[in-house]
């Protein structure tokens, strides 16, 4: 259990006592902190008070009252905050106004709670704070250890998750109030929009349940001599409904089976991302060749279309999560950014790799290679 | 004279609803939903107030946008709105001597905030 020093400064003796009580055997835990957090209080009077405080012994947390004898709350913010203390401060205040609000948060503080507060009201915002402390020292962790990388995965994910969100939310907001009139009509486009970002919603997280396959590691693959071919007409027909729909057809040449050692629903993901940016990228009326071949030691997956293409620096950012190429003719096809980082991920695991030729308004054909034997002494060794 | 706020955001929803409300409010809107198209605009007319999303072309192209309008315009506010919070560990507030230096924005809201609010805090930087 590990203990957080918590500055209380208030000059009221009964709120600072009131805290105390309620924090004493309180305690905090999130699924992913290691362990759960409790409270050692420490007292303060006066903002010249606390400043000694911080001054002299590291400080989790204030929970900082504005209105004081001497300076104020403010000025001890913005004390700590010119000092670059590694603090979070949280505001306490009976004349919790807008514009203090904006002014503290700006300084740095955390957040607020108005007094009086209720301890249910203060136990909620102490939740708050301990886990945005938690996350920001996490932060600075994984910065020095080199893990940015995951954590910018998060952030961005995270950023790509609530985007739709609030969409969704502020075309809701504008039907619940009837903004623009009285009927289910005057709403159209906003309703099929909300249905178009909870799709890209939905798109997201299949990515991100492939994703979680992979960095399951290996315990939960499945690796035993599979047919490439035959994968590769389940793969069609299951994208055939989006290609019908854009009109797009979809030839595979000769359908003769194709071996090789390893796990049909990571190669099934291969496919699946392969042929849906091949229809979703391509013109209405265009066509996808899908070639699978096989040599000595590796297998070769090809599928082309007469799509869109791109140019030779877009080809570049590809494979990189999240990324996703943004100009007037992609402008309406939804999609998550990861499909592509996956389908190399993948290769990567089956020692191949990912090759891309495209040439924008004509087309563009990938070509992914898996050794057929990469996985093969893996299995021996886990039996 | 109504006064012209330049909206710039690539996410088409995020941008039409602001459009809704910011016309909603009185106001004239000038639209862009890149950074790139931001920067031209800007090059181009005047604005009473700008609103530019954080993650564009780039996770900061906000930010960049927000520092090139400054340098032709410092005393137009600037609104910076963003999905991303501290929570998930981007810290984007405003929070080292440093941003705030390079960091030309007036305000930094979270996306998702309530028309009304959006509002007066319009209106308090425009003073009106
Ligand atoms: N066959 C293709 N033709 C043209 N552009 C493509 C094709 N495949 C992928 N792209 C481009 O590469 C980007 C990344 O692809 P991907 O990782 O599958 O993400 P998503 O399809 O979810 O956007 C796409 O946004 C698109 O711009
Ligand atoms: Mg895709």
């Amino acid at each position: 259990m590990e203990k957080l020093k918590v500055l209380v400064v208030d000059d009221e003796p009964g709120i600072r006592s009131g805290i105390h009580r309620i924090l004493r055997n309180f305690s905090v835990g999130y699924p992913f902190m290691e362990e759960d957090f409790q409270f050692e209080l420490i007292e303060a009077e006066t903002g010249e008070k606390a400043i000694e405080i911080i001054e002299s012994m590291p400080v989790d947390i204030i929970l900082l009252d504005n209105k004081l004898p001497g300076i104020n709350g403010i000025d001890v913010l913005e004390y700590i905050s010119k000092k670059q203390y590694d603090v979070q401060v949280m505001m306490i205040t009976s004349y919790a106004s807008l514009d203090l609000a904006v002014k503290a948060t700006n300084i740095g503080a955390y957040n607020f709670i108005p007094k009086p507060f209720t301890p249910d009201e203060l136990k909620v915002a102490m939740e708050g704070i301990t886990k945005h402390l938690f996350l920001k020292r996490m932060t600075r962790q994984l910065h020095k250890e080199g893990k940015e990388v995951r954590f910018q995965f998060l952030s961005v994910l995270s950023h790509e998750l609530k985007s739709p969100i609030n969409a969704i939310e502020g075309y809701l907001q504008i039907m619940k109030e009837k903004q623009v009139g009285d009927k289910i009509d005057d709403y159209e486009v906003m309703i099929s929009r909300s249905i178009e970002r909870l799709k890209g919603m939905r798109t997201l997280i299949m990515d991100l349940l492939d994703l979680t396959r992979l960095e399951s590691g290996k315990k939960q693959r499945e690796i035993k001599k599979i047919d490439l071919s035959e994968i590769t007409k389940m793969a069609i027909h299951s994208i055939e409904p989006m290609a019908i729909q854009k009109n797009v057809r979809i030839y595979y040449d000769n359908g003769e089976p194709c071996y090789l050692n390893g796990d049909s629903a990571e190669v099934e993901i291969i496919l699946n991302n392969l042929l849906s940016n091949a229809v979703k990228y391509n013109k209405e009326g265009g066509q996808v060749y899908v070639h699978v071949k096989g040599t000595d030691d590796r297998v070769i997956i090809k599928v082309e279309d007469t799509g869109i293409g791109m140019t030779e620096e877009d080809q570049e950012k590809l494979f990189q999560e999240f990324v996703r190429i943004k100009n007037v003719k992609t402008k309406n096809i939804t999609g998550s950014g990861l499909g592509l980082s996956i389908v190399k991920r993948l290769a990567d695991l089956y020692a191949g790799d990912v090759q891309v030729t495209s040439k924008p308004d004509v087309g563009t054909s990938f070509a992914v290679t898996l050794m057929k034997n990469a996985e093969t002494t893996d299995t021996i060794l886990l039996q | 004279m109504t006064k012209k706020v330049l909206i710039v955001d690539d996410d088409p929803d995020s941008l039409s609803l602001l459009k809704f409300h910011v016309e909603g409010f009185g106001f004239e809107t000038i639209t862009a939903d890149s950074q790139k198209e931001g920067e031209e605009i800007i090059r181009q007319m005047k604005p009473d107030l700008a609103i530019f999303d954080l993650m564009m072309e780039n996770k900061d192209s906000g930010f960049i946008l927000s520092y090139k309008f400054k340098k032709i315009y410092p005393d137009v506010p600037v609104i910076i709105a963003t999905a991303v919070t501290a929570e998930t560990g981007m810290i984007f507030g405003l929070d080292t001597e440093e941003e705030k230096n390079w960091i030309k924005a007036d305000l930094y809201l979270e996306k998702g905030i309530r028309p009304d609010q959006l509002h007066r805090e319009i209106n308090k930087l425009l003073q009106l």
